[in-house]
């Protein structure tokens, strides 16, 4: 299924991190994308007016493992040690709808045929909504690239935007995807020896337990404010078979409940509408946001974690030092390789600095968008309901 | 095994005679002795005995040991009542006479059925009954929940305005048992009692003062006084001896039947398997195109009605899960807020998680009226149109009893016919007689076809009635408790926006 969305739809679901994308000199979007089985193809659009581009305005093709690919890379490269690295967007999961959609089918037997069609529609929406959702992950995370001073001129992202080929070729192969697993290793020790590393400095003492704190307590919330949705949309399907049900008996009354019954069954088909929505309002709003930062907590918490071990290593590089110049031997060396750490470890120390502080506005100004809409839409749709019903108790209480 | 072998028997006064008695305490004793008395005074033949041998003795027992009647208490009492039939609780002798004596003024008959709805003009239905009050009595199993009945009416039927008793759960399947045996048989619908639960009392019995045995305390409790209401709104029933006695007498002789493992509740379980068997077998010329109509029409019905039910119950169960979910997404954002250090986001986010802690409680609320005001109205229904459908059945074996006796009647004359030939003038004679009691069955098995079928049109029509009101009712209500939810889920996000807005 491809999916054109249009210009109104993208501002409100790019709401998760604002201010992206208004620079002309590198504009980048996903206007569409292809869903394949398991496999999405996006179409990645960019618009430049960079002359390190070949061409002010082209397309190509991006799978998933691509971005994850131009996203290890950039983590992996030292010079960017002391940038948060923007999260890699998670992979596409239509597990979840998929799996809804085969219980569906072998419940057919026991459904009227327009409960069927609803409880199907039902599950085609969400299918849409997961299909925008993983389009708008990639998107960000590709606008997020193209609004860092640094990061928007990398080589290999240019390749990523640019190159018209399959880039699978450049792709991790078997050997450094298990490298990649051992960095991963490598990092969960650095957890530990972080809690073991003075920090000299306090502004990063203060950072780091509050991520470190922040983190799980995120995590928590994106966990519960997926279960409050879940529960939403389990009640809008509730309200499909209530409605079709009461369809059925109206159909075989001859009494005046008839009309009752006609009007019951088409408010709790509406009813289901705005319960949908509620639960996908809720979901973009608050649980995506969540989901979105604990993420990008995640990768300023690897920036910390680069940052310590650089610490470390600066520390090593001292002892080392007084060891030769007690031994009297390779000083210079000594010497030149503690100079080095000590700039690494500064250069990452004000970069890192100023990516934190960059970070904590950019999500206080999410948060608060985010959170200023969701309860503009709550109040939308429950007054949206309030009408609904007082609509039909009026008309139930006129006859 | 089938209670109304006697009634198609006797005739349709004795009827209401018989079934007085049922609640004489006089007659405990004797019980057997009452149809001997009221085979006198009838005209069918002495063929009868042999009717009786079984029957009474399984009905009258279930009388025995549920009533003792305060016999002064309810004389006061009913000498007020509108109709005499019921007058006859003294000794078995006395209401015989009286009995047949007003048999045009029975309320049983066709005449009096309209009397009643005149009266009922009259006097309009003004009657609130609640049950309210649980209260535990005793210890361990043998524990038991008390109800206070409470009657408030204006109704001339009651000689107070305002009355109220304590009664027990087995108090109340002792009233419906009585009502069952009594009337439905001959075509009315009288309404189910709540269902028993061993494992719900259970619970309660063992003391666990916890949600769930509240819940279900509550429960219970809600549909005692839902059962009681559509039994006094019946027009026959609200006049019915043992409907008052159980809403005004102070002591109320135990319903001891009614336990489900007691040999009057094995009876009931055996008598319902062997009903089941016989309705498959029992295939009825419908001669009334109105008959087959409506009973396709409750089929349709009960299988519509359990499968909103079902949804409406899936309905609570999610509602509940939101409930508890939003409230774990309370504390979840509660603890966010508090790790938070910028203090006016630190601020909306705690904000946030009261208006989800109050919105956890308005779903809990909302669950609740899901719960008790459509999902137990379905679940009434549901028992309801079973007993409707019971009705039905009824009629179907009236009319078998019928066509039995006539086909017996059939064979009696074919018999005396082949007696004519042989010389025994004894044998011929008792044939005669035969036919000519067989003949009475006949005329009686038509008579009672004809009184059930006409009983149930105008049930169902009530019924029918009765059915539209009680759910327009009772949905604008579940309706209204929605709106509510809403609006004040629309206050409570009014009240955070400010909050989200003041972030800087």
């Amino acid at each position: 299924m491809t999916s054109t969305l249009d210009e109104n739809n993208k501002e409100k679901m790019r709401s998760v991190s604002v201010d992206l994308n208004n620079d002309a000199s590198l504009l980048i979007d996903i206007p569409d994308a292809l869903c394949e089985r398991d496999k999405v193809k996006f179409t990645v659009h960019t618009k430049t007016t960079l002359s390190s581009f070949q061409k002010p305005e082209f397309s190509v093709p991006r799978q998933h493992e691509d971005f994850i690919w131009l996203h290890d890379t950039l983590v992996e490269t030292e010079d960017y040690a002391g940038l948060i690295i923007p999260p890699a967007p998670p992979k596409p999961d239509f597990e979840s709808p998929r799996e809804k959609m085969h219980k569906l089918g072998e419940g057919e037997a026991t459904m009227t045929k327009e409960e069927y069609t609803k409880m199907k529609q039902e599950l085609e929406a969400e299918y849409l909504a997961v299909f925008k959702k993983t389009v708008q992950v990639h998107e960000i995370f590709l606008q997020r690239l193209s609004s860092h001073p640094i990061l928007s001129k990398d080589r290999n992202f240019q390749i990523f935007l640019e190159y018209d080929q399959d880039l699978s070729v450049r792709r991790k192969n078997a050997k450094e995807m298990f490298g990649g697993f051992f960095k991963n290793m490598v990092k969960s020790a650095d957890e530990v020896l972080i809690s073991g590393v003075k920090e000299v400095d306090d502004f990063f003492e203060q950072e780091k337990t509050f991520l470190l704190d922040y983190y799980s307590k995120i995590k928590d919330s994106t966990a519960k404010a997926e279960k409050m949705t879940r529960s939403h949309k389990n009640i809008a399907d509730d309200y499909i078979h209530i409605s079709a049900t009461l369809n059925s008996i109206s159909a075989d009354d001859s009494t005046a409940n008839k009309k009752h019954l006609e009007k019951l069954s088409d408010l709790f088909e509406k009813l289901r509408k705005v319960e949908g929505r509620v639960a996908s309002d809720q979901e973009l709003k608050l649980t995506e946001l969540l989901r979105y930062y604990m993420r990008d907590i995640q990768a300023a918490k690897d920036l910390l974690y680069r940052r310590a071990r650089a610490l470390a290593d600066y520390e090593n590089s001292n002892k080392a030092l007084d060891k030769a110049r007690l031994k009297s031997k390779d000083i210079p060396q000594a010497e030149e390789h503690q100079q080095q750490c000590l700039q690494k470890f500064d250069k990452l120390s004000e970069s890192g600095k100023k990516e934190l502080t960059g970070f904590k506005g950019r999500r206080v100004v999410a948060f608060r968008k985010n959170l200023i809409e969701m309860a503009e839409l709550e109040i939308k749709h429950a007054k949206n309901n309030v009408t609904l019903l007082q609509g039909c108790i009026d008309l139930l209480k006129s006859n | 095994m089938f209670p109304q072998h006697r009634n198609v028997v006797v005739a349709q006064t004795q009827t209401f005679c018989v079934i007085s008695l049922e609640s004489n305490p006089q007659t405990s004793s004797e019980p057997a002795s009452l149809p001997a008395e009221d085979i006198s005074t009838n005209s069918n033949g002495p063929k009868q005995d042999s009717l009786f041998d079984d029957d009474p003795e399984d009905l009258f027992a279930e009388a025995t040991e549920e009533v003792s009647l305060d016999s002064p208490e309810r004389d006061v009492l009913l000498s007020d009542g509108p109709s005499p039939a019921i007058t006859p609780i003294t000794p078995p002798t006395s209401v015989i006479t009286p009995c047949i004596g007003h048999a045009h003024d029975d309320m049983f008959t066709h005449s009096s059925f309209d009397e009643i709805e005149e009266e009922e003009g009259g006097d309009s239905f003004d009657m609130h009954i609640s049950v309210s009050d649980p209260e535990k009595v005793g210890d361990g199993m043998n524990a038991y929940m008390a109800y206070k009945v409470t009657t408030k009416t204006s109704m001339s039927l009651f000689k107070r305005n305002e009355f109220s008793v304590k009664r027990r759960f087995s108090d109340f399947l002792g009233l419906h048992s009585k009502l069952a045996s009594k009337y439905l048989h001959i075509g009315y619908i009288v309404p189910p009692a709540p269902e028993k639960s061993i494992v719900g009392m259970t619970k309660v019995k063992v003391g666990k003062e916890d949600q769930s045995s509240n819940e279900f305390v509550e429960k219970r409790r809600s549909a005692l006084e839902r059962y009681l209401m559509r039994t006094v709104k019946h027009p026959v029933l609200l006049k019915d001896p043992d409907v008052l006695q159980f809403l005004e007498s102070s002591d109320l002789p135990r319903a001891v039947s009614t336990q489900a493992l007691s040999s009057a509740g094995l009876l009931r379980m055996v008598n319902k398997a062997a009903d089941a068997v016989n309705k498959m077998t029992i295939k009825m010329n419908e001669s009334d195109a109105w008959f087959e109509e409506k009973q396709q029409h409750f089929e349709n019905l009960d299988v519509q009605l359990r499968k909103l039910h079902a949804s409406v119950e899936s309905l609570v169960c999610h509602r509940k899960e939101l409930s508890v979910n939003t409230a774990q997404f309370a504390k979840s954002a509660a603890m966010l807020g508090n790790s938070e250090d910028h203090t006016a986001l630190s601020r909306a986010l705690s904000q946030l998680a009261e208006v989800e802690e109050k919105i956890d409680q308005l779903h809990q609320d909302q669950a609740n009226a899901d719960f008790y005001l459509f999902s137990e109205l379905l679940g009434d229904y549901v028992r309801l149109i079973t007993a409707v459908k019971g009705v039905f059945d009824h009629r179907m074996k009236t009319w078998q009893k019928w066509q039995d006796s006539q086909m017996l009647l059939q064979k009696k004359r074919e018999a005396e016919a082949k007696l004519q030939f042989t010389n025994k003038p004894d044998k011929l004679q008792q044939a005669k007689d035969e036919i000519k009691e067989l003949e009475g069955k006949v005329q009686q098995g038509e008579r009672d076809f004809e009184q059930i079928s006409k009983t149930i049109r105008k049930e169902v029509s009530r019924f029918e009635k009765e059915r539209v009101k009680d759910f327009k009712t009772i949905i604008i209500k579940y309706l209204e408790s929605l709106v509510q939810t809403q609006q004040q889920l629309i206050k409570y996000w009014e009240a955070f926006l400010p909050e989200a807005k003041a972030i800087s």
